[in-house]
C-alpha cells in the first residue's frame, strides 16, 4: 500500500470520528452522518482503484463481487426507504446481523487457502472474528425476529438449554484453540462456526422483549468488535478503527441501558425473567384503592392545567400511538398549556427509540426531556399523563428490598395529579405492583393507548377551540 | 509480536478510547440514530470483502464472496440511508 492510499484511508477514519462527534446535537447530527457516509464512499472508491491497480483479482471474482454488492445495496436501500419508524429496531438488528456475518465470512475467505502457513497472530484473530461474527449473526437474527414478532417476544427456554449452551460454547472454544495452534484445519473452523451460530440462537431466545434495548446495544458492540478483528486478519486499518469506534458506541449504550433498567449485564444474558409485554393479569393491586377517571374528566383536567408532562412508555410504542399523543400535545400547546415529554432511557424497544417515534410524529425536539432534565420539573407540574409506562414510574424503586429498588425512575408522583393510561393493572417486566396506581393523586384511564388518546383528543375539543 | 501487529493493536486501543470519548457526549434523544449510524460505519467491512476478493479463485471462495459482498453492501447502504431518514425528522 503506498503513502497516498494510506493517507486517504486515514482521512476516511477522520470522517467517521468527526461524523460521530457531530451526533452530539440534533442540529448537526444529519451533517455528521453525511460526513461519515462521504468518508465511506471515498474508502470504497479508493479500494476499487487499488484493486484495479494491483490487478491480482480474477475476472470472476470481480464480477461476483460487483453482482453481490449490487444485490445487497439494492436490498438495503429498499429496506431502509420503506421501513416504518416503529419497525426501526428490527431493521437495525438485521443490518447488525449482516455486518457480523460479513466480518465472519472475511475470516473464512482468508483461511481458505490452507497451503499457506498462517502465523498464530492471524489464526487467533480468525478464531475471534469467526466466533464473535457468527454469534452476532445468529443472535441478531433472533433479536430481529423477536422485535418483528416473528419469534415470540417472551423468554423461550427449554429443559437442558443451559447445559447445552455451555457444551456448545466449550466446543467452540476448544475448536478455536485447535485452529489457532494449527492443530485443526478448515474442518475445525467449520465446527467452530456451527457451534457459535447455535450459541447465538440459544443466547438470544431466553431474553425477554423488554430487555431488547440492552441486547441490541450489546450485539452492536459485538459486530464492531468482529469487524475490528476482520481488520486484524487482513491487515486493514480502516476496519480496525471503524470496528473499534462501533464497539465503543455499543459498549457505552449497553452500559447506559443496563443501568437504566437496574439490571446487570450477566443477569440479562442469563435471561428468563423479562417478558416485555405486560401480562395483562386483571388482578387488582394488593393494597389501597384505585381511582378511575373518564376521558371527559381527564380532558377537562388537562385543558385547565398550566404545565403538563407526558410520560410515554413501551405500551405507547407497542400500540403505535405516537401520532395520537403528539396530536393531544399540540392541541394543549395551542391552548397555552406548557407541554413536555419525560422520556426514560429505556422507553421503547431500542435506546432512544421513543424520541425517534415522537420526532416522526412531529413533536418539536425541545419538548423532549430526558430523565435528569425532567425530574426536577415534576414538583411544578399540574398533570402528568403516563401512557403505557409502568416500572419506570414506580416509587417503590426509592426503597430497598424489591425488584425495582435502585432503578432510576421518573418522579411522576411528585406532580399535583397523575393520569395513567393503561390497559389493565397488570404488572410490568419487574412483576410487582406499581405503587403509583394506588396513590390518592393518581387516576387511571383504562384502555388501549391509541383508543384512549383518540378519545382524549376528541373530548379536549369541547374545552379547547 | 511483529511490529505490524503491535501497530494494529495500538490503533485499536486508541480508537476504542476515542470512541468512548466522542460517543459519551451524544444525548439520549439521538441514541437510536447513533446506533444506526454506528451500524452503518461497521459497513466498512465492505472494504474488507473487496480486499479478500483479490485472493479468491475457487468456487467455494466465490460463493463466500458473493454472500459477504451482499451482506456488507446491504449493511453500508441501508445503514446510512435509514440513519439519514431518521435524522431528517430531527431537523426542526
Amino acid at each position: 500500500m503506498n503513502t497516498t492510499t494510506h493517507l486517504l484511508y486515514l482521512g476516511t477514519a477522520i470522517c467517521f470520528v468527526l461524523g460521530l462527534h457531530l451526533m452530539n446535537s440534533p442540529a448537526t447530527a444529519r451533517r455528521g452522518n453525511q460526513l461519515s457516509a462521504f468518508g465511506m464512499a471515498v474508502a470504497i472508491v479508493l479500494t476499487v482503484v487499488v484493486l484495479i491497480d494491483d490487478g491480482i483479482i480474477t475476472a470472476t471474482a470481480a464480477v461476483v463481487l460487483a453482482v453481490g454488492a449490487a444485490a445487497g445495496a439494492g436490498a438495503g436501500l429498499v429496506a431502509a426507504r420503506r421501513v416504518k419508524m416503529t419497525a426501526m429496531p428490527q431493521l437495525v438488528s438485521l443490518f447488525n446481523a449482516v455486518g457480523g456475518g460479513a466480518a465472519a465470512l472475511i475470516a473464512f475467505a482468508d483461511a481458505l487457502p490452507e497451503s499457506v502457513d498462517q502465523p498464530v497472530s492471524t489464526t487467533l484473530t480468525i478464531f475471534l472474528d469467526v466466533l464473535i461474527g457468527a454469534v452476532t449473526f445468529s443472535g441478531s437474527l433472533i433479536a430481529a425476529g423477536k422485535l418483528a414478532g416473528v419469534v415470540p417476544g417472551r423468554p423461550l427456554t427449554f429443559a437442558g438449554a443451559r447445559p447445552l449452551n455451555l457444551l456448545l460454547a466449550l466446543t467452540a472454544l476448544v475448536a478455536g484453540i485447535l485452529y489457532t495452534t494449527g492443530v485443526g484445519g478448515l474442518g475445525t473452523l467449520g465446527l467452530l462456526t456451527g457451534a457459535a451460530l447455535v450459541v447465538g440462537v440459544l443466547m438470544t431466545l431466553p431474553i425477554g422483549g423488554a430487555d431488547m434495548p440492552v441486547v441490541i446495544s450489546l450485539l452492536n458492540a459485538c459486530t464492531g468488535t468482529a469487524v475490528a478483528m476482520a481488520g486484524f486478519v487482513i491487515g486493514s486499518t480502516p476496519l480496525i478503527i471503524a470496528g473499534a469506534l462501533v464497539g465503543a458506541a455499543g459498549g457505552i449504550l449497553t452500559k447506559l441501558m443496563a443501568v437504566a433498567m437496574n439490571r446487570s449485564l450477566l443477569n440479562i444474558i442469563a435471561g428468563g425473567f423479562g417478558t416485555g409485554d405486560e401480562q395483562g393479569s386483571p388482578a387488582v393491586a394488593a393494597t389501597g384503592t384505585v381511582r378511575t377517571v373518564t376521558a371527559d374528566d381527564a380532558a377537562l383536567q388537562l385543558a385547565y392545567a398550566g404545565k403538563v408532562v407526558i410520560v410515554p412508555g413501551y405500551g405507547l410504542a407497542a400500540a403505535q400511538a405516537q401520532h395520537e399523543v403528539v396530536e393531544l400535545a399540540q392541541a394543549l400547546t395551542s391552548h397555552g398549556v406548557d407541554v413536555s415529554y419525560g422520556i426514560h432511557p429505556v422507553a421503547g424497544r431500542m435506546p432512544g427509540h421513543m424520541n425517534v417515534l415522537l420526532a416522526e410524529a412531529n413533536a418539536p425536539y425541545p419538548q423532549l426531556k430526558d430523565l435528569d432534565e425532567i425530574n426536577p420539573q415534576f414538583a411544578a407540574t399540574d398533570v402528568v399523563l403516563v401512557v403505557g409506562a409502568n416500572d419506570v414510574t414506580n416509587p417503590a424503586a426509592r426503597r430497598p428490598g424489591n425488584a425495582v429498588s435502585g432503578m432510576p425512575i421518573l418522579d411522576v408522583d411528585k406532580a399535583r395529579s397523575v393520569i395513567v393510561v393503561k390497559r389493565s393493572l397488570g404488572h410490568g417486566y419487574a412483576g410487582i405492583d406499581n405503587e403509583l396506581y394506588t396513590n390518592p393523586r393518581t387516576a387511571m384511564l383504562f384502555g388501549d393507548a391509541k383508543v384512549a388518546l383518540t378519545s382524549l383528543v376528541n373530548e379536549l375539543k369541547a374545552y379547547v377551540r | 509480536m511483529t511490529p505490524v501487529l503491535l501497530a494494529d493493536i495500538t490503533v485499536f486501543v486508541l480508537s476504542v478510547l476515542v470512541g468512548f470519548e466522542v460517543i459519551s457526549k451524544v444525548p439520549a434523544t439521538l441514541h437510536t440514530p447513533l446506533m444506526s449510524g454506528a451500524n452503518a460505519i461497521h459497513g466498512v467491512v465492505v472494504i474488507g470483502v473487496m480486499i479478500v476478493a483479490a485472493s479468491l479463485d475457487t468456487t467455494i471462495g466465490y460463493l463466500l464472496l458473493f454472500v459477504a459482498a451482499a451482506f456488507a453492501a446491504a449493511n453500508v447502504v441501508g445503514g446510512y440511508v435509514v440513519t439519514d431518514r431518521m435524522l431528517e425528522m430531527f431537523r426542526r
